[in-house]
């Protein structure tokens, strides 16, 4: 009975293997997930416990003091807190939206109309995919000087509304969920373009901008983007993040109260879109 | 699969190359348009950067004169007296040897795992193992994990418990680091190829396990190379690339862990080389060689691991 509450049912699995492979989940799950549950015990451990000897994994008397001190710590800078936490959101944000609506636009023309070029882009699109961003960092950084945007959000953001990966997965999925006769008939009662992607398409291809956002959403809000930014007060909330790991162990506990709030956001988009995702992405997906 | 608009232009003979295009772009105006602005950034942040690092690849400049042609000088230069370069290349290949194989198959196996179980089971599980790559910069944990003194977690374990007499330098230790940063980069890699296999595993026909169980497939083995391993085909191809580009950037990535430069160049890799050049000495004639020969490195290994793949199916 208790088989069935955990596992769906399968006609091919032993006891002994379903138990060894909850074993062996369980141990992963935990090497994953323990070190970021330290450090949200962490961020609520009051002074004497961070620093007992031998280290004590768990809080025993939770207290806010750690946010408090983040706060006292922050708001003698001269650049306040919030001013990090808005940065990285107006990046993350204004970078996922404009990833998402940009790459799927493109995507239904690749997937849903031929023509001359469409092949080119999309195998240059996959190339892209084959090597690590740092290849074009230097070039990156000239284009971006020369366009005179160093120094503004847009040194980030226009580069991350082109990230290869959001095409190639949108253009995945509307290939496998998009069938032309749906397509058909909404031209036939005369619908243009646009509205079809907007009112016909995107709808359609929900699990894919879902899962595109967590991912999009989760580059971005991790990144420091050190070597665009230099106005202190444009630096986002991981370079803060930084900072105050670099003050030492003095400061572990403000260092886990950032890393709380780090950490909280992209995992409660996670959360919020993955019931809608993984559920629905059955259907289609990469063929 | 059959177009849904009309893409032959028709009666194109006798016509000039331009006039054609014209009457392309008038025909597929819809798709242009809505290809138009990806394709730009696309263009101007990816396709002419790699361009321009290849034409700067072959001169001298410093950002402050303009670029002097040198030919190919810079990569003599790599290959016969840096000597550090040549340790970043042994690194970076025992760094993507080791990670990207086991991160793929890590993403697989768990992600494959997992299936088995209750939606709701299966989403709480899915959350603690991707967490490490939603959390970004959080990796910076480590260094309080294996923190050289007794304060350090593993060291203040080891210590109490009488295994070792005096803490162990973690993170400056060159015999050590290379295993602490693969640990951290293995801790990280269950990431968007984890979630494509999950999305593609959940996307299965169930009636074919059914099918397959009264056709005599007896454990999840033999249902595993018979049944799922074929329908995921798309998704194994794509979490190749993924994990092979992680591979060779994942180290670069967590090197706030170990400092820069890394004490003896112990966790030095070509993207890190890379970092030195570009970033610290501005010799972006140089660097930019690198980032060609990094380039031509990761393009080259995809390739070799799409033909080993395909070879295995046939």
């Amino acid at each position: 009975m208790i088989r069935r509450l955990i596992w769906s049912q399968k006609p091919t699995r032993s006891l002994g293997g379903d138990l060894a492979v909850l074993l062996f989940i369980a141990a992963g799950a935990a090497f994953s997930s323990l070190p970021l549950v330290y450090v949200v015990c962490n961020a609520f451990k009051p002074m004497n416990e961070l620093f007992v000897y031998p280290p004590q994994f768990f809080v025993r008397n939770p207290t806010l003091d750690n946010f408090l001190d983040l706060f006292v710590l922050m708001s003698e800078s001269w650049i306040p807190f919030s001013r990090y936490v808005l940065n990285t959101v107006v990046i993350t944000l204004m970078g996922t939206a404009g990833h998402v609506i940009l790459a799927s636009m493109a995507a239904y023309a690749l997937s849903k109309h031929r023509f001359v070029g469409s092949k080119l882009l999309f195998s240059l699109v996959i190339l892209s995919l084959m090597f690590a961003r740092q290849v074009t960092a230097i070039p990156n950084y000239l284009i971006v000087s020369r366009l005179g945007w160093v120094d503004t959000y847009w040194a980030i953001i226009l580069p991350a509304w082109a990230m290869s990966l959001g095409l190639f997965l949108m253009k995945q999925f509307m290939d496998a969920m998009i069938h032309d006769s749906l397509l058909e008939a909404a031209r036939i009662e005369g619908a243009s373009e646009w509205a079809l992607f907007w009112h016909v398409v995107m709808p359609n291809v929900r699990p894919g901008w879902l899962t595109l956002i967590i991912l999009s959403f989760q580059a971005l809000w991790g990144e420091t983007h050190g070597q665009y930014i230099y106005s202190e007060q444009l630096k986002t909330l991981p370079y803060a993040l930084d900072q105050v790991i670099a003050g030492g162990i003095a400061r572990a506990g403000v260092g886990a109260a950032v890393g709380v709030m780090v950490m909280i956001v992209p995992i409660i988009v996670f959360v919020v879109n993955q019931s809608k995702v993984i559920d629905t992405m059955g259907a289609s997906g990469i063929k | 699969m059959r177009s849904a608009v009309s893409t032959t232009v028709p009666g194109n003979r006798g016509l000039s190359l331009v006039q054609k295009l014209r009457r392309e772009i008038r025909t597929n105006k819809a798709p242009y348009l809505f290809v138009a602005p990806y394709a730009m950034l696309f263009f101007l942040f990816t396709v002419l950067p790699v361009v321009i690092a290849i034409g700067l690849s072959f001169t001298h400049y410093n950002m402050l004169q303009p670029p002097k042609w040198i030919g190919y000088q810079n990569y003599l230069r790599l290959f016969l007296s840096d000597d550090v370069f040549l340790i970043a290349v042994k690194n970076t290949f025992v760094f993507a040897l080791i990670t990207g194989p086991l991160s793929y198959f890590a993403c697989f196996i768990f992600a494959w795992l997992i299936n088995d179980l209750q939606p709701k089971i299966r989403a709480v599980l899915t959350l603690l193992l991707f967490a490490p790559s939603l959390s970004g910069r959080l990796f910076m944990i480590w260094t309080v994990m294996f923190g050289g003194d007794s304060y350090g977690y593993i060291n203040g374990f080891l210590l109490y418990w009488g295994i070792i007499d005096e803490p162990i330098q973690f993170l400056l230790d060159p015999q050590w680091m290379m295993p602490v940063v693969i640990l951290v980069v293995l801790w990280m890699s269950l990431g968007t190829s984890f979630l494509a296999f999950i999305a593609g595993l959940q996307g299965i026909d169930t009636q074919l396990f059914e099918a397959a169980a009264v056709d005599g497939v007896r454990n999840r083995w033999q249902e595993l190379f018979f049944i799922t391993l074929p329908q995921m085909k798309g998704y194994l191809m794509f979490g190749a690339i993924m994990s092979i580009t992680g591979s060779f950037a994942a180290a670069a990535n967590i090197i706030p862990l170990v400092g820069f430069p890394s004490t003896d160049y112990a966790c030095h890799t070509i993207v890190t080389h890379l970092i030195d050049y570009g970033n610290v000495r501005f010799e972006m004639g140089y660097a930019s060689a690198i980032a060609v020969i990094l380039f031509a490195a990761m393009v080259g290994m995809q390739r070799l691991v799409q033909r080993i793949l395909n070879s295995l199916e046939s």
